[in-house]
């Protein structure tokens, strides 16, 4: 199987709400995977779901063919797979430049001792690689001129480059990124458009959660609808957008573009 | 040499930089927990505690070196913390703290009820074995805490306790582990404790369970929320001003607590980042002192 | 023997209560540990203590006195130390709530003096009553007494008048609330006068139970009636009362059996052990937060 991410007839309930219910999706290897449905379709859970944030109360979820329902969000993090947030979370009394460097913490090993050696050969040569590192991050989001500046002081639209930058900085194969065009102007959706390309060109697969339709058909290679937290459609844009189904549940519902 | 050295400063001014000194120790160990990982701890003054008791019975029963014996208690004060720390740093904000607070509470009620710390009558401690006089000891550790705080707060380590502080899952998301860096911050900030427990005990020579109540926690508390949560120069200055304000305000003796908790109330409302929060330390003194700084650090300065 | 015990544990227990409806309320409202609350409970039983030794009002006079002044002091506070920091961290509130608390028994060392004060004794004479084998004083049924009407009075206002809808809509969602045209800051500001209001009441019950009304008092017992309010459920108003009368029961118990030094840390060791195994208390309810 090439199914670089499987769920596996997922569901989760939170009290007697199912929000998510019975999904079976795969994500395959060095694809860009839309998720697309009306608002509290259940979206957002399938990312916390994968992100190890809830355990499904149902059904598997599989990274790489091995097993990774329950397990906690730091493991499935230091397995590869990083992620950015419907409503932004980034460190905000940190630098900008401080944020990647988390987003890099896997890729590094000193503890505690390495913080009180801190004068260490080892330790660094492994500070100033991270270094490089994230800067090399900033950059692919075009952000390293405001390293030093305050995560917390950045325009909307850089706030959301520099949550990409922080979870490329994971190097991770799946890279989830949870609304990441909300808020943003047609010009920065562009700039973003070709982002995600790139980042999918280097190797790195790309699920994505968007509402914009012409940002989801312009860039994905498969769409996945979801309504009720149940998957009503999947398949190429061009099909999913002529789906019956997909256009009854969008109907009256405020779609949007 | 040193002996006289020390001899010759004014007694009273040496109990004032002693006090400074311990103060300074002790509020570096709680910003590492609470300025810089976010937890607050309201019953710091147990692992105080626990130090002083340790290196009081360590030179009570057995007379050991006296830096053998910081070293000792530090390391046992960090064991219990990071054993308690296991089940209580599950816990979020308000609950943990209130924990804490309980379980200073409980230390305090078991060390006045068992034999080995001698109830409520507490403990008198001879002096310590040591070549080096006690000032000099303070002063270096005070310097070694400094030290390691900044060696801290710059590294792989401290940014993880820092992402904790602001964001827990997103810390998670990014492969952090939550329980664990909570753990050993608590452990690193109850070794700094207990040192200055330890300390402490010497210095004073003569400590009582009663001694290391809530009260105490607060006076921690207050230090590195004067200064400024997470700031070392912040801690340093916090603990500075805290610890001397009551010789120099003698007088003012009853009125030091009403001015605590007025004082608290005033920083949090008006001042939350205290005196030096969000103060750029090191940029500042340097750029007073006409030094330019250069590369990445001046880019730095230049978006302060 | 047990039933004097067990007589003994629900008096001392209702007072508990009294204090930790106040934490209970304000902590389902606002998110808030209210650490002045204590003092509150201390500063209404010196409001008590003077009313009856120099004005010589009787108890139950004493105690309305006691719960005004409280109710303005509580609202006082809360304008001056929590509410400029609704926006703020919790930390923040937590640490301003610390400020206030250490103020007021402060101010109460000053003017009062460290010494613990006593009622008079043309307070409330209290005469033993036997049942079984067993003695209950006047004076413990005058607290069980009053504590049990002034929490169903608590109830009543919460459940059946408006303002009660109005503070339980509140606790709910407080930005829905708001939506909704409900003051939130007079709802907020009247549970807090609620609060201490039962809390100067368990003020003065307690001063004359222990004869002892001292500047440290707070802490102790605010500490402990946070313990109950945990127990029971950190929200729930029959958590509080819940809580607080186990509490007391099992303080007074575990006096009996021999721990009596340990008296104190009785309370805190079932608090750790709460928030260890069931945070959310006996009658809470878990909250989920969206990610």
């Amino acid at each position: 199987m090439t199914a670089l991410l499987r769920l596996d007839n997922v569901t989760i309930r939170f009290g007697g709400l199912v929000a998510v219910n019975g999904v079976n999706l795969d994500v395959e290897k060095g694809e860009i995977l839309a998720l697309i449905g009306p608002n509290g379709a259940g979206k957002s859970t399938i990312f916390n779901l994968i992100t190890g944030i809830y355990p499904p109360t149902e059904g598997g979820i599989s990274f790489n063919g091995k097993s990774i329902a329950g397990l906690p969000p730091y493991v499935i993090a230091g397995g590869g797979i990083g992620r950015t947030f419907q409503n932004i979370r980034l460190f905000n009394e940190l630098t900008v430049l401080e944020n990647v460097l988390i987003g890099a913490h896997t890729r590094g090993r000193w503890g505690l001792t390495g913080a009180l050696l801190k004068l260490l050969p080892a330790v660094r040569k492994e500070e100033g690689r991270l270094l490089k590192w994230a800067s090399h991050c900033l950059s692919q989001v075009d952000l390293a001129h405001k390293a030093f500046d305050r995560a917390g002081n950045l325009p909307y639209g850089e706030q959301r480059r520099l949550e990409i930058a922080r979870a490329l900085a994971i190097e991770p194969a799946l890279l989830l990124l949870d609304e990441p065009a909300a808020g943003m102007n047609p010009q920065e959706k562009r700039t973003l458009l070709e982002m995600v390309r790139t980042i999918r060109a280097a190797g790195v697969t790309v699920f994505l959660v968007e509402h914009d339709m012409k940002f989801v058909m312009g860039l994905s290679d498969r769409i996945a609808v979801l309504d009720y937290g149940v998957k009503i459609a999947e398949g190429r844009p061009e099909e999913v957008r002529a789906n019956p189904a997909v256009i009854e549940a969008y109907l009256g519902k405020g779609a949007t573009h | 040499m040193l002996h006289g050295l020390v001899n010759s400063i004014d007694p009273y001014f040496l109990q004032i930089l002693v006090n400074i000194g311990i103060g300074i120790i002790l509020a570096l160990g709680l910003n590492i927990i609470t300025g810089l990982t976010g937890q607050l701890s309201l019953g710091h003054a147990a692992f105080m505690s626990v130090g002083a008791f340790t290196g009081a019975l360590l030179t009570l029963k057995t007379g050991a070196p006296f830096c053998l014996n910081l070293l000792l208690s530090g390391l046992f004060t960090a064991a219990v913390a990071a054993l308690i720390g296991w089940p209580i740093l599950r816990l979020t904000g308000d609950y943990l703290a209130i924990c804490t607070l309980g379980f200073a509470e409980i230390v305090k009620v078991v060390f006045l009820n068992m034999e080995i710390t001698n109830k409520a009558l507490g403990l008198t401690v001879p002096s310590p074995r040591s070549a080096v006089p006690m000032p000099v000891i303070v002063l270096m550790v005070a310097i070694l805490a400094i030290a390691a705080s900044t060696f801290i707060q710059n590294s792989r380590f401290g940014r993880a306790l820092k992402a904790i502080r602001d964001d827990e899952i997103a810390a998670a998301s990014m492969g952090i582990n939550i329980a664990r860096y909570k753990v050993q911050s608590f452990a690193v900030s109850a070794f700094m404790a207990g040192v200055g427990g330890c300390l402490y005990a010497h210095f004073l020579g003569y400590i009582n369970p009663s001694d290391f109540g809530f009260l105490k926690s607060i006076d921690m508390l207050s230090m590195i929320v004067l200064g400024g949560l997470g700031s070392i120069p912040g801690a340093v200055l916090g603990a500075s001003i805290l610890s001397a304000a009551p010789e120099f305000l003698r007088f003012m003796s009853q009125y030091r607590m009403l001015v605590y908790g007025a004082l608290l109330v005033f920083l949090m409302v008006f001042r939350p980042n205290g005196l030096l929060g969000g103060v750029n330390v090191t940029a500042l003194v340097l750029r007073k002192l006409g030094v330019r700084p250069h590369g990445a650090a001046r880019k730095q300065e230049e978006k302060q | 023997m047990l039933l004097q015990q067990l007589i003994n544990g629900i008096a001392l227990g209702s007072t508990y209560a009294l204090i930790a409806l106040g934490y209970t309320m304000v902590y389902g409202i606002i998110a808030l540990i209210n650490f002045a609350h204590g003092e509150i409970f201390m500063v209404g039983a010196f409001v008590g203590l003077l009313m009856v030794g120099v004005f010589k009002f009787n108890i139950f006079l004493a105690m309305v006195c006691a719960m005004i002044f409280c109710m303005v002091l509580g609202v006082v506070i809360e304008f001056v130390a929590y509410r400029p920091l609704r926006k703020s961290s919790r930390l923040s509130a937590l640490i301003s709530a610390i400020g206030v608390s250490i103020f007021l028994s402060s101010l109460a060392l000053m003017v009062f003096g460290a010494n613990a004060k006593g009622f008079p004794d043309q307070a409330f004479s209290s005469r033993q009553i036997h049942i079984g084998d067993a003695d209950i004083s006047t004076l413990q049924l005058l607290i069980i007494g009053v504590s049990a009407a002034l929490m169903i009075g608590l109830e009543f206002i919460v459940r059946k008048t408006r303002i009660g809808k109005a503070m339980r809509a509140t606790s709910e969602d407080y930005n829905t609330a708001a939506l909704m045209g409900v003051n939130v800051n007079f709802v907020i500001s009247f549970t807090f006068a609620l609060g201490s209001a039962l809390a100067a009441a368990g003020g003065v019950l307690v001063g004359m139970l222990f004869n002892a009304v001292s500047f440290n008092m707070g802490l102790m017992a605010g500490l402990k009636a946070f313990a109950a309010a945990v127990l029971g459920g950190i929200g729930s108003i029959p958590g509080a009362m819940l809580g607080g009368l186990l509490l007391g029961v099992t303080e007074v118990f575990g006096v009996a059996i021999g721990y009596s030094s340990y008296r104190d840390a009785i309370a805190f060791a079932i608090l750790v052990l709460v928030l260890l195994v069931r945070p959310t208390g006996l009658l809470g309810r878990k909250v989920l937060t969206k990610v």
